[in-house]
C-alpha cells in the first residue's frame, strides 16, 4: 500500500468590525469595517486565491487524477468573496469540477460554538453544508471544525450530524506516544474516523519554509518528501491555511515552485500517493479509539482553546454572545442570524488574546487592534448594540 | 494691584485642569482690578498661535461684560517660555512627551530677552532640570519686570522654584498655590520624595499657601509640616460663561452611570466598578460607562470582565472636547469615587449638565457641593445605594438635578479670586 498524503487547506477570512463607540450603541447597527474587508480580500485574493487556484487546477489536470486535495472555506469568506472578488469562488468551482478536490464541511461562520452550544452549532454546519452545496455543487463528508478544534463531545455532535471523518491536530499531549500518521477514530462513536494533523510536516510548510535561520532552510521538494517517506505511518496529513501561500509566505520565497513541483514528484513516486480526507478514510482502517475529554485546537504551543478563552476578557465576550442563543432561535430573523453569525467568528475573541510571550508573533500577525483591551472594549461595545436589538425583537413579539 | 503669575498652561491648549483654573483666575483677578503678568512654558509648538487666539480672546468679551477686550489684554500679559514640560505631569505622560520631542528635529526658540536655549534630544530629559531651568526663566522674568508687579503667584510645584527665584531677585512676596499634592498623585508610601521636597522648599519660601479646599490644607499642614497660620483655602470655582448645555439623542434606552476622569488608583475606578456590579443585581436597566484613559484601565477592563458585567459596562477611551459634553448630556447620574481629590472640578460640570452627581467625601469638591451626593469612597455599597436611589427615585434626582444646578452656577471666580486678592493685600501689606 502506497503511503497517503492527505493535503487540506484552510480558507478563511475574518468579518472585521468598525471602531464602534459607547455613542454608536443603540444609533447605528452596522458593525464591519467594509473598507477593510474588501482592501484585504482583494490584497490577499491577487497574493494568494488566484494565482493558487490557478496554480493547484493546472496541477491537477496534469497529473490526471493522481493529484488530490480538500479546502475548507468559511462562510464568512465565501460571502467576502462574492462580494468582492467573485473570480475566487470562480477558480475553486473549476477546482470542484476536476473531482479531485474535496470540499469540507465547517461551521458557518468559523465559530467556537461547538464549544458552548449544541443547537447553534447545528445551525452553523447545516448552514455551511448548505453553502457548499450552492456553490460547488456538491455534498460535504468530511468535517474540520473552527481551528480544528475537538474533543470526544464534539467529535459525537459531529457523527450525529451524518460525518464519518473528521479532522483536528495531532496534539502531542493527546498522541503521547502515538504518531499522528495513522488514522484513528472518535472514542464514544467508533464509526467517526480521526484524520491527525501532523505539525511538524505542515509546519515545515506554513511557518519554516522561508525562515533562512531554519537550519534546513532551503527547503524543496526532493527533501521534503523525504521526510515524508521516513515516517513510520500510513498517512501524512498536511493541514494548513490557504494563505500560507503568497500571504504568509511570500512569492518570492519560493513557496509557489515548490507547490508546482510537489504534485508531478508525488505523482512520479511509487511509494506516495496522494488522497482526499473522505478516501483517506475508506483506504485506511483506524488502528484504535483516540480519547480526548479536554478541547484541542491547532493554535500556538499548548494546541488547546486558551487563544480564544485563555482569559477573563474573552470569557465573559463569549458567555454573553451565547448566552443570546436562544432568544435568535425564538426570533429565527434573518438580519439577527447574520450579525449573530459573524459576531461568533472566532477572530474576535482571538484578538482579545493576552498569551503575548510566546506565540505573540503569531497573534500580532493577524491582529487589527493595538491591545487585546481594545478589542475586547470594541467588541463589547458591538455586542450591547446587538443585545439591544435582540431584546426589543423579543419585546415586539411578546 | 499687580502679580506677576507662574502656570503651566492655558486654554485652549491644555491637558488637565489647572490651564482652566489659571484661565478662571486671572480673568476673575481682572474683573477685581488686579492685573497679571502670565508666565507660561508650553511645548505644544503652537504657542504663539495659542496666546493669539487667547488674547484676541473674542469670548473673554462676553464673561466681562463691563470691559472692553482692550482693557482684558492689558490688564492680562503673557511671556511664553518654550519648554518641554508638560502640565500637569504623571512621570509617564512626561517622559512619552520626551520622547515625541526627541523625534522631532532640535528646535531654537528665543527666550523673550535675547537668552537663547538649544533644546536637543538629550537636553531636557529630566524633569527636575526642567523645573530648574524655568526657574532661572523665571528669575530672569522678575528683573526684566521689576517695577511692574506687587506679588508673585506660583501655580503646582513644577512653577514654585520659578516662584522662588522671581521673590528672591524682585524681593516681592511669594504665593504658591496648591491644586494636587505629591500625595494625590501617589500613595503614602510610592510619594516622589524629589517632588515633595520642591513642594515643601516652595511652601516654606511662600508668604502664602493658597490651597484649593480644606482637604488640601489639611495635608499642607501635617504632610509638609507648614504654619497653619499661613495656609488659607480659597476652593475652586468653574466658568460655565458661553456654555450651552448639549442635546444629544440617546442611542440607549437604559439609564446611563457616568465615570469621567483618568482611570488612575487616585481616582478609585475599582470602587465604580464594585458599586456597577452591585447595582446590577438589582436592575437591569442601567448601563455604566467609564470615560478616560489611564494605567489602572487594563485592570479595570478585566475587573468588569471577572464580574461578567461588559454588556453593561462600556469604556469610551480619552475623551477630547465637545464628547465629554456629549458624554454628560448622555448620563442619568455622574460618579467621582475619589480616593484622593484636592478638589475635582468634574461634578460641577455634570451638576451644570443637570446630571445629579455622587462623590466621595474624599474630594475637596464634596466641601463646597450641598446637592451632590456624598460617601467614602471604600464604602461601594453606599455608593451603589445611591446610584439605585437616583436612578429609581425621580424625586431624588429631580431635586438634585436642579438644585444642583444652581448651586454650581453660583460658584463664580469672580468670588474666588476676590478672596485672593484679599490674601495678596495681606503680604503686600505686611
Amino acid at each position: 500500500m502506497k503511503k497517503s498524503i492527505c493535503l487540506y487547506f484552510q480558507v478563511h477570512q475574518p468579518t472585521r468590525l468598525r471602531l464602534y463607540r459607547f455613542f454608536d450603541i443603540g444609533k447605528d447597527s452596522h458593525y464591519y469595517d467594509d473598507f477593510a474587508n474588501r482592501t484585504i480580500l482583494k490584497r490577499v485574493a491577487q497574493k494568494c486565491y488566484l494565482p493558487m487556484n490557478e496554480l493547484l487546477l493546472d496541477a491537477v489536470k496534469k497529473n490526471k487524477g493522481k493529484f488530490k486535495l480538500a479546502f475548507s472555506i468559511s462562510g464568512s469568506a465565501l460571502e467576502q468573496f462574492d462580494r468582492y472578488a467573485p473570480e475566487v469562488i470562480e477558480g475553486f468551482r473549476k477546482l470542484a469540477e476536476t473531482g479531485c478536490v474535496e470540499f469540507l464541511c465547517e461551521t458557518y461562520n468559523h465559530s467556537l460554538s461547538s464549544l458552548a452550544s449544541k443547537p447553534e452549532f447545528e445551525h452553523q454546519v447545516l448552514k455551511h453544508k448548505a453553502a457548499v452545496e450552492q456553490y460547488f455543487g456538491v455534498t460535504p463528508k468530511t468535517f474540520r471544525n473552527t481551528e480544528l478544534v475537538y474533543s470526544d463531545a464534539i467529535g459525537a455532535m459531529v457523527y450525529d450530524l451524518g460525518f464519518k471523518t473528521m479532522l483536528t491536530e495531532g496534539a502531542r499531549h493527546i498522541m503521547g506516544w502515538k504518531s499522528p500518521d495513522y488514522v484513528y477514530n472518535n472514542d464514544l462513536k467508533p464509526d467517526l474516523k480521526l484524520l491527525l494533523r501532523n505539525y511538524a510536516l505542515s509546519d515545515d510548510i506554513a511557518f519554516r519554509f522561508s525562515d533562512r535561520g531554519w537550519a534546513e532552510w532551503p527547503l524543496n521538494v526532493e527533501k521534503f518528501l523525504g521526510w515524508v517517506k521516513s515516517s513510520e505511518g500510513e498517512i501524512v496529513n498536511l493541514f494548513m491555511d490557504y494563505e500560507t501561500f503568497g500571504e504568509h509566505q511570500g512569492a518570492e520565497c519560493g513557496i509557489f515552485e515548490f507547490m508546482r513541483a510537489l504534485p508531478d514528484a508525488v505523482a512520479k513516486d511509487k511509494e506516495l500517493e496522494f488522497v482526499t480526507p473522505e478516501r483517506a478514510a475508506a483506504k485506511h482502517k483506524s488502528v484504535g479509539d483516540l480519547s480526548v475529554p479536554q478541547p484541542i485546537s491547532w493554535a500556538d504551543e499548548e494546541r488547546d482553546i486558551s487563544a480564544w478563552l485563555g482569559n477573563e476578557l474573552q470569557q465573559d465576550a463569549y458567555n454573553k454572545l451565547y448566552g443570546l442563543q436562544e432568544k435568535l432561535s425564538i426570533l429565527n430573523d434573518a438580519a439577527l442570524w447574520n450579525d449573530y453569525g459573524h459576531l461568533q467568528e472566532s477572530d474576535h475573541l482571538y484578538y482579545m488574546c493576552t498569551k503575548f510571550f510566546s506565540d505573540g508573533e503569531i497573534h500580532k500577525r493577524f491582529n487589527p487592534y493595538d491591545t487585546p483591551f481594545e478589542a475586547f472594549i470594541n467588541y463589547m461595545n458591538v455586542l450591547s448594540d446587538f443585545i439591544i436589538r435582540v431584546n426589543n425583537a423579543m419585546a415586539e413579539r411578546q | 494691584m499687580k502679580v506677576l503669575m507662574f502656570g503651566w498652561e492655558f486654554p485652549p491648549h491644555i491637558a488637565g485642569g489647572l490651564g482652566t483654573a489659571c484661565e478662571g483666575i486671572v480673568k476673575g483677578l481682572a474683573h477685581n482690578g488686579v492685573e497679571t503678568l502670565f508666565v507660561m512654558p508650553s511645548a505644544s509648538g503652537d504657542e504663539d498661535q495659542s496666546c493669539a487666539t487667547i488674547l484676541n480672546a473674542s469670548d473673554v468679551a462676553v464673561q466681562h461684560v463691563s470691559e472692553t477686550v482692550e482693557e482684558f489684554l492689558d490688564k492680562v500679559k503673557f511671556i511664553n517660555v518654550d519648554s518641554n514640560i508638560v502640565p500637569y505631569v504623571d512621570p509617564e505622560e512626561y517622559f512619552e512627551a520626551i520622547e515625541k520631542m526627541k523625534r522631532e528635529q532640535v528646535r531654537e526658540t528665543m527666550v523673550g530677552f535675547g537668552q537663547k536655549f538649544k533644546f536637543s534630544g538629550k537636553y531636557g530629559a529630566n524633569l527636575l532640570e526642567e523645573v530648574s531651568r524655568y526657574a532661572q526663566v523665571g528669575g530672569t522674568i522678575a528683573l526684566q519686570h521689576a517695577g511692574e508687579f506687587d506679588v508673585i503667584h506660583a501655580h503646582d510645584w513644577l512653577t514654585y522654584l520659578a516662584g522662588i527665584a522671581a521673590k528672591e531677585l524682585s524681593g516681592k512676596p511669594l504665593v504658591v498655590h496648591v491644586h494636587a499634592t505629591s500625595f494625590d498623585r501617589g500613595t503614602d508610601d510610592m510619594v516622589d520624595s524629589r517632588v515633595y521636597s520642591i513642594e515643601k522648599r516652595g511652601m516654606e519660601a511662600a508668604d502664602r499657601v493658597v490651597t484649593v479646599s480644606d482637604l488640601t490644607r489639611n495635608i499642607v499642614i501635617n504632610k509638609y509640616g507648614i504654619d497653619p497660620a499661613k495656609v488659607v483655602t480659597v476652593h475652586n470655582a468653574v466658568d460655565f460663561s458661553g456654555r450651552e448645555n448639549l442635546s444629544v439623542e440617546r442611542g440607549v434606552k437604559d439609564k446611563v452611570v457616568t465615570f469621567l476622569g483618568r482611570i488612575t488608583f487616585q481616582k478609585g475606578p475599582e470602587y465604580f466598578i464594585e458599586a456597577a456590579a452591585k447595582v446590577l443585581k438589582r436592575t437591569k436597566h442601567v448601563r455604566f460607562v467609564m470615560a478616560g484613559s489611564g494605567d489602572m484601565m487594563q485592570r479595570a477592563i478585566r475587573q468588569v470582565a471577572r464580574l461578567g458585567i461588559s454588556d453593561r459596562f462600556h469604556f469610551t477611551g480619552f475623551l477630547r472636547g465637545q464628547e465629554v459634553q456629549k458624554m454628560f448630556a448622555l448620563s442619568d447620574v455622574y460618579i467621582m469615587p475619589s480616593v484622593s481629590e484636592p478638589f475635582g472640578i468634574s461634578p460641577l460640570e455634570a451638576m451644570r449638565s443637570n446630571v445629579p452627581s455622587i462623590i466621595s467625601h474624599q474630594s475637596g469638591a464634596a466641601e463646597v457641593l450641598k446637592y451632590a451626593l456624598k460617601v467614602n469612597f471604600w464604602d461601594v455599597d453606599a455608593m451603589a445605594d445611591d446610584i439605585y436611589a437616583l436612578l429609581q427615585y425621580p424625586a431624588l434626582s429631580n431635586f438634585a438635578n436642579r438644585e444642583g444646578f444652581e448651586e454650581v452656577n453660583a460658584l463664580k471666580w469672580n468670588n474666588a479670586t476676590a478672596k485672593l486678592k484679599k490674601v495678596y493685600e495681606s503680604v503686600v501689606n505686611q
